[in-house]
């Protein structure tokens, strides 16, 4: 038990995924205009992080390992994860209409969201069991959550602000990203 | 000929896709601690950039519309491998530095991108030289990021300790360092006036690849 709630602040805080991982920043950057829709791409992603790094670890115990096949892992996670976002997406607007039409807009972002290729491969590296890649897809996708959230905070005020004209855009964002990476730096001693 | 010498100039300078076209944006900031993390990397991408669009362009008539995404994810990913093999026997430090980033060149934008705006439509030589000239443009910035950074974080250049008496500053070198350097480069782009698609990458429509590209339709036609 320990064991697990020590994974999990260590993928959502000590290592957080975009600002110390640098995984997903495509979506970091570009989904974080408004609150409401970085929220939704940040529920999308738990969805598919977590099953994703539960489908990841028992192909990887069950079918690669027995086969001898671990040098396959990049080409099985990247078919796997494709294969799921597509699933999901089905499922998604045959059962539940509502949340299709807020999610699925971000969902093929998804297949293409290097945190999630990102996340089953670290896991196998460190060597984690079912159990214990799960809760880290699902701590990982809680820090990317955490990270976009606050980041479309505060960029929903840097609108009214007058910025110097070169740094409108990009520049501005991601010396926020700057700020805030220094402030999860400080997350470092709990590890 | 001249056609693909216009290819290499057309990803080293008119569509860098680090610069230009913000593409790859992952790699970009992860691994560019220092100058040969950079260049280690951005040559790995110009690898499976140049092998992948030439293969995908000679299958470009046999590979089905409908499962085009899938094939041409499956081709990546196997010459990513044949690289991160041949990086792990080769180059031991260099893999060791680079990690999980090798197996993630996967999930570039800019090598899908490519095989779907080029390799797809293209024959294989020019498709070639397309993606040798994006693959030395993404080497160049990564090279020239990861320079600033190592000059700035550990007062060392390619691994030599730079002559004088300067302090490094081993923020650079860290996580905030790398948003920080992106930030002032393309704020420099912008007051020079240097035409770049950074208003695309924080409007989320950038288009960087296929699925992307569709997500974005999507987002168009919910916003209509």
């Amino acid at each position: 038990m320990k064991n697990l709630i020590l994974i999990i602040v260590s993928t959502a805080l000590v290592n957080n995924v975009v600002l110390s991982q640098f995984l997903g920043i495509c979506s970091f950057l570009g989904v974080s205009a408004q609150k409401k829709a970085s929220l939704s791409l940040g529920l999308a992603v738990t969805a598919v992080l977590t099953v994703s790094s539960l489908v990841a670890a028992l192909l990887y115990q069950y079918a690669l390992l027995p086969l001898h096949l671990e040098y396959l892992k990049t080409i099985v996670f990247i078919l796997v994860i494709a294969a799921l976002v597509q699933m999901v997406e089905m499922f998604l607007k045959k059962n539940a209409h509502g949340v299709y039409q807020s999610l699925g807009i971000y969902l093929p972002l998804i297949t293409t969201n290097c945190a999630v290729l990102g996340v089953a491969l670290t896991n196998v590296q460190n060597g984690y069991s079912i159990l214990e890649s799960t809760v880290a897809g699902l701590g990982t996708a809680v820090g990317y959550t955490v990270a976009i959230v606050l980041l479309a905070a505060i960029r929903e005020h840097i609108d009214q602000e007058a910025v110097p004209a070169p740094f409108r855009g990009a520049p501005i964002v991601l010396l926020c990203a700057t700020l805030m990476a220094m402030a999860f730096m400080g997350f470092a001693s709990l590890g | 000929m001249k056609a693909n010498w216009e290819r290499i100039y057309n990803g080293v300078v008119k569509e860098n896709p680090a610069f230009v076209l913000m593409l790859g944006m992952c790699p970009t900031l992860a691994v560019t601690t220092s100058a040969t993390n950079g260049l280690g990397m951005g040559l790995s991408s110009l690898v499976v950039l140049a092998v992948s669009n030439v293969v995908i362009s000679l299958l470009r008539k046999v590979i089905p519309d409908e499962v085009r995404l899938p094939a041409y994810i499956v081709i990546v990913a196997s010459f990513v491998t044949v690289v991160e093999l041949l990086m792990q026997a080769y180059m031991e430090s260099l893999y060791a530095s680079l990690g999980i980033y090798i197996p993630l060149i996967v999930v570039n934008c800019i090598i899908l991108g490519r095989a779907e705006a080029f390799a797809s439509k293209n024959p294989p030589v020019l498709s070639l030289f397309d993606g040798l000239g994006m693959g030395l443009g993404f080497t160049l910035a990564l090279t020239l990021i990861g320079a600033i950074r190592e000059v700035l974080g550990a007062g060392s250049l390619f691994g030599y300790d730079l002559p004088g008496n300067f302090q490094p500053i081993a923020f650079f070198v860290r996580a905030p360092g790398a948003f920080l350097v992106l930030a002032v480069l393309v704020a420099a782009m912008n007051a020079l006036g240097i035409k770049n698609r950074s208003k695309k990458l924080v409007e989320g429509c950038d288009g960087c690849c296929a699925t992307c590209a569709t997500g974005c339709e999507n987002k168009k036609e919910a916003a209509q």
